[in-house]
């Protein structure tokens, strides 16, 4: 009885795991020639394999662009046969819009094709991309197997840039890591955002410079207006046809800032600041919760360093 | 041993509120740690102990940074405490800190390096020789102390070292409160090269130059530390003086 309980116990894991490995990644169309896989407003699991990260492709007149490769190399292989499944033209150029795993995992399933990111993103990937991948293999299990990291071996400065006959335009800002790239499609009117900007979940903050990040809002929020615009790719959470997700991730981080500011002025502690309730408006914005603790922890300290009276 | 230990737990949970006295307990560890005896024998010996809900310790269940996990142990809720130490079940350095509250209320945060997850535990010794043992469990990543600190890639934290900054909140919510910063790599000595180099002794006194209370913090206390006490009916400027292990001294006034 026991034996036959556990076969059924490690059945139901097995599945529980999905065991196919197959992130299902369905591209959906931004607009003519332009399509985005969106992932889940989850953290990353071992049932999700950390398809929780929005990635891009362009097809353009001589090949495919591909922005952003995802959190394994399972799932740029999927990506890149999703891709196969719209167009039949080559990759011709990966981007790589910062440098977080969720984001370059998969460039290993584009080793034959140029990866270009900026040069601090390039920089963060050499030097922190083992440690993160690790942290990967840690939440996501065997979804990883086989990743590793593949940095980036082309560089890109803000400005326009052509690629496979589309005329594309890099905007290098920062605040959610030290580089943050944006592309605007030209020809489709399509903004990517990068990680700058999260829809309907919480932003995640380990390399946020919260006052270069709002600073960075603004000018997404004025690329929005321009002639032509005409959807927002975030870095999570869905597509959208105007600024609201930039609006979104400008109130949280905006009360988020104030809340611990003022919370290390007021003499609160690290412990005290992490028991206080979320707001109604974000009590239910997925992961908000597990992200405040984490923002706790990334920001804090600094404020409290100005509460104190101390030198940085 | 186990028996007068029984009767004085019956007779504290008479004088506790329900929930608070089914948690009071002389045997079997909450927190289930396979290395609760150790820490048993090595913290507190043979003396008699109760698991005790008013020893709060409070952290979180998920730390973000294994390097800087907060800690908040709060006994005020005990009457006549000698004497608080902080342990780590699964730390290579189980001991974080002690604390002896003399003037000031047994209350005191601060943060610690964890190496993977464990308990937390503040035993607090009462003046009748019992201690009383709360605690929780901690879940991190890892590798807070094998990871080198800050300090050791940077030339600056040696003109800064022991440099104290502080404050005292005397009005809101937090009136009473006192936090300060110290400079200080608190090196582990578990980074080859790196020899353990650490905070090993603060008292606060007030103006009239009575003590409130003394600290002595142990390796896996965070580098630079940040505490958090409260100082109880005290007024007036207090001063945070003390001692690493190399006998690096320091000495501030924090004004209210």
């Amino acid at each position: 009885m026991k034996r036959a309980l556990c076969a059924l116990l490690i059945l139901a894991a097995g599945q529980l795991g999905a065991a196919d490995f197959d992130y299902r990644l369905a591209p959906v169309e931004l607009a003519r020639d332009v399509y985005g896989f969106i992932g889940k407003t989850e953290d990353f699991t071992t049932s999700n394999g950390g398809n929780i990260v929005n990635t891009a492709f362009i097809v353009a007149p001589q090949g495919v662009i591909v922005i952003d490769s995802g959190p394994s190399l399972r799932y740029g292989q999927q990506m890149r046969r999703a891709i196969a499944g719209v167009s039949a033209k080559p990759v011709v150029l990966v981007i790589n819009t910062h440098h977080h795993p969720d984001h370059f995992l998969g460039n290993q399933a584009y080793a034959d094709v140029p990866i270009a990111a900026l040069a601090e993103t390039r920089n963060g990937i050499a030097a922190d991309g083992n440690a993160f991948a690790e942290n990967l293999y840690r939440m996501s299990g065997d979804w990883m197997k086989g990743t590793e990291v593949h940095v980036p071996n082309k560089l890109l400065t803000a400005g326009p840039l052509e690629v496979a006959g589309r005329r594309l335009r890099i905007v290098a800002l920062d605040g959610h890591t030290g580089a943050d790239l944006v592309l605007v499609d030209e020809a489709s009117g399509v903004l990517f955002a990068g990680d700058l900007v999260f829809n309907g979940r919480a932003p995640t903050t380990p390399h946020a410079d919260v006052a270069h990040w709002l600073a960075a809002l603004d000018q997404l929020e004025a690329l929005t207006r321009a002639p032509g615009f005409t959807a927002l790719l975030p870095g999570h959470g869905a597509p959208s046809a105007d600024a609201a997700p930039i609006r979104q991730t400008r109130a949280w981080l905006t009360w988020l800032n104030a809340s611990l500011r003022d919370g290390a002025k007021a003499g609160l502690d690290m412990n005290d600041v992490l028991a206080r309730p979320l707001p109604p408006e974000f009590a239910n914005m997925p992961v908000a919760a597990s992200e405040y603790r984490r923002s706790v922890g990334h920001l804090f300290p600094a404020l409290e360093l100005d509460a104190l009276g101390a030198r940085h | 041993m186990r028996f007068p230990l029984t009767i004085a737990a019956i007779a504290l949970a008479a004088l506790m509120p329900p929930a608070e006295a089914a948690a009071l307990r002389d045997n079997g560890d909450p927190l289930n740690s396979a290395m609760w005896s150790d820490m048993q024998k090595t913290f507190l010996g043979a003396s008699p102990v109760l698991f005790d809900p008013r020893v709060k310790v409070t952290a979180p269940s998920v730390a973000e940074s294994p390097m800087q996990v907060p800690v908040t142990v709060d006994a005020t809720a005990l009457p006549g405490v000698v004497e608080v130490v902080v342990f780590a079940d699964f730390n290579p350095i189980a001991e974080v800190l002690r604390f002896f509250p003399e003037q000031a209320p047994a209350f005191l945060g601060f943060r610690v390096k964890l190496q993977q997850s464990t308990p937390v535990r503040a035993a607090v010794r009462t003046a009748d020789g019992v201690w009383h043992v709360g605690g929780a469990w901690v879940n991190t990543v890892g590798g807070g102390c094998t990871a080198p600190s800050a300090a050791a890639g940077s030339k600056e934290w040696q003109q800064r070292l022991n440099e104290v900054s502080g404050r005292q909140w005397s009005e809101g919510p937090n009136a009473g409160r006192l936090r300060l910063r110290i400079v200080h790599p608190m090196d582990t000595g578990l980074i080859a090269g790196t020899p353990a180099f650490f905070l090993e002794e603060i008292s606060f006194t007030n103006a009239a130059g009575q003590r409130l209370m003394r600290v002595q913090p142990h390796e896996p206390v965070s580098e630079n530390p940040v505490f958090t006490l409260s100082r109880g009916s005290a007024e007036g400027v207090i001063e945070a003086s003390g001692r690493d292990n190399n006998g690096n001294v320091f000495r501030a006034r924090i004004a209210p």
